[in-house]
């Protein structure tokens, strides 16, 4: 039951072959059962999750609800969820109990699905292993010596490991999709704008994206129908009617223009992992596409523009921990900037701080023009290199992350080579594009993600592409054998 | 700060030192021990010898892009649109006192 899809899952549901209680007790019994070798939740709502699941009952029994309604889903713990504690995977706010809802949950809950937890993540999202949680760190379900990716780390292990139908996300440089590549999921990170950034807690707000995680492309369009969209309460948010993720999955691919940037398959590139891509690539020319070389000359500046405009935009944000009006304060403070030095010190971990100082740097004065201006002008230079690509080709294609999951605690040490990992993923935040991960296949045991990266607000493209892939592959149907025992 | 190019490895090597740390430790308002400030101070060294590539590039000319889409900021007519909700927004602070956030004394 647990490995199925949303739209067999609510056929179930609609057809009385179980119940959302039922559904949701399922699922709360294998978090129970199987959380404690991954550590993917932090917290666990069994109570509240069990009074959505009658209440989505009750409106199924009636032949109303979407296709959303009763199926249990879990929330990355960054998203602002009304009387539920939400910590950022951080100690600053381990008692934080927001007094109202994010708009990504707030629709998913409208569209009637059950929330069973709030998933560990890195602290502040500030991670791509989620070793930098304060609640400690997730393994990866295909092997609990690894890490499932970051930051949304625990979204992809509970999907994964089938802990929950479906999860959200969020993805500043790659935290939705390096995870899902790592971890074997389906994830999407849509066009800057397209889903409300409100209730987020934020980290790069130029950069920040929510989006859905699953187990298939069919799965995250069935989420994508409820979260994205204008939002009022977002000041950034796109003011465009979403697109009916669901209408188009079925387009054939045939005549499709793929294009492949050298630069994705160079120095640093997995051999191991160039071959599943390169199988993935084959079969798209299968399905009737066709495929040219394409460059995207700037690639190899967008981990100093990423690591200069993400922490400047941090800084600024995480600048409300004060220990006044919420999150921790720290004992008998002696005067006011005692106490917000020691609470901001004791609250936020070692990466969060690091990148707080390097934004503070960057933004100091004296500095603001060599690094954030500077960094500002690099980033068009690399929006411009897509737009130019996409002006030849339909979606672009590379591997997600240059190799499979590595073991936990192989990069702590090194301050920059766990940034060296985001290689891939970072300029497309940086430009604003969607893209998404889709399983492609499995290198030493460890899965796979295809990247497939599209024009500005072309996720039923990006979906659809995935979804006549996975009409003809099974590898995002595989589990992980831990997942089985229960 | 020194800033040291070495032509043999094309990059810069950018080291900051430990009273630099500081100053930006308290520009941030972070409590810092003496041994967290060794460790930043060598892994805000090795951040910034990265972050330098970009000083290589010609950006002559270039529009610094601050949005992706280069949205200009939504206005709305200036009217409350929220109730007063004072008493769930003082639940979550460490201190509070007949309604009003609490801090340690500013003023004697």
């Amino acid at each position: 039951m647990f490995e199925q899809s949303i739209s067999t899952l609510a056929q179930k549901l609609r057809n009385k072959d179980i119940s959302s209680v039922e559904l949701t007790r399922l699922f709360l019994a294998r978090i129970a059962k199987l959380d404690p070798q991954l550590n993917s939740f932090i917290t666990v709502s069994e109570q509240r999750a069990l009074e959505q699941a009658a209440a989505a009952d009750a409106l199924l029994q009636s032949g109303k609800g979407t296709s959303l309604t009763g199926i249990p889903v879990a929330h990355k713990d960054l998203f602002c969820t009304e009387g539920t504690l939400t910590t950022c995977g951080s100690r600053m706010l381990n008692n934080f109990i927001p007094p109202y809802e994010s708009t990504v949950t707030s629709r998913i809950q409208q569209a009637g699905a059950v929330m069973l937890g709030k998933t560990n993540m890195d602290e502040f999202a500030m991670g791509s292993s989620n070793e930098n949680s304060f609640y400690g760190a997730v393994k990866n379900p295909w092997n609990l010596d690894m890490v499932p990716g970051g930051s949304s780390g625990g979204s992809a292990a509970a999907v994964a490991a089938g802990l929950a139908v479906a999860a959200t996300g969020t993805d500043t440089g790659g935290s939705i999709r390096q995870p899902a590549s790592f971890c074997g999921i389906t994830g999407l990170k849509p066009t800057y704008g397209r889903v409300s950034r409100f209730g987020m807690i934020a980290y790069a707000s130029s950069l920040d994206q929510g989006g859905p995680m699953a187990k298939s492309a069919e799965d995250c369009a069935h989420l994508m129908q409820a979260m994205a969209g204008f939002d009022e309460k977002d000041s950034t948010s796109a003011d465009k009617p979403a697109d009916d993720y669901l209408a188009n999955l079925n387009t054939p691919l045939t005549g499709l223009k793929i294009g492949l940037p050298k630069e994705y398959f160079g120095e640093g590139l997995d051999p191991q992992v160039a071959d599943v891509i390169m199988a993935a690539v084959k079969e798209f020319e299968k399905l009737g596409a066709t495929v040219k070389e394409i460059s995207l000359p700037n690639l190899q500046l967008s981990i100093p523009s990423y690591y200069v405009i993400a922490p400047s935009e941090a800084s600024s944000n995480l600048s409300r921990f004060d220990g006044v009006r919420f999150g921790h304060r720290c004992d008998d403070p002696k005067d006011l900037l005692d106490m917000y030095m020691r609470s901001r010190a004791e609250g936020f971990g070692t990466e969060v701080q690091k990148r707080i100082m390097i934004g503070t740097y960057a933004l100091s004065e004296g500095y603001y023009d060599a690094y954030y201006l500077k960094a500002q002008k690099i980033r068009r230079l690399i929006k411009e290199d897509f737009v130019k690509a996409l002006e030849e080709v339909d979606v672009i294609m590379g591997p997600v992350a240059p190799t499979t999951a590595f073991g936990l605690g192989s990069k702590t040490s090194d301050p920059v080579a766990m940034y060296l990992e985001d290689i891939y993923t970072l300029s497309v935040n940086l430009a604003g594009i969607p893209a998404m991960s889709i399983p492609a296949g499995f290198a030493d045991g460890m899965p796979v993600g295809l990247q497939v990266m599209g024009n500005y607000f072309a996720e039923a493209k990006l979906l659809n592409v995935a979804h006549q892939y996975q009409q003809h592959t099974d590898w995002h149907l595989q589990t992980p054998t831990m997942a089985k025992g229960a | 700060m020194a800033a040291i190019y070495d032509n043999q490895n094309i990059r810069w090597n950018m080291s900051i030192d430990k009273q630099d740390v500081q100053k930006i430790a308290h520009l941030a308002r972070l409590a810092l021990t003496e041994a967290d400030a060794d460790q930043y101070q060598l892994s805000l060294s090795s951040v910034l010898s990265l972050v330098e590539e970009m000083q290589s590039v010609n950006t002559d000319g270039v529009e610094p892009l601050s949005n992706p889409l280069e949205m200009t900021q939504r206005l709305r007519e200036d009217v409350v649109t929220e109730e007063n909700r004072r008493d769930a927004f003082l639940a979550n602070a460490p201190q509070t006192e007949a309604g009003l956030f609490l801090v340690p004394k500013v003023i004697d």
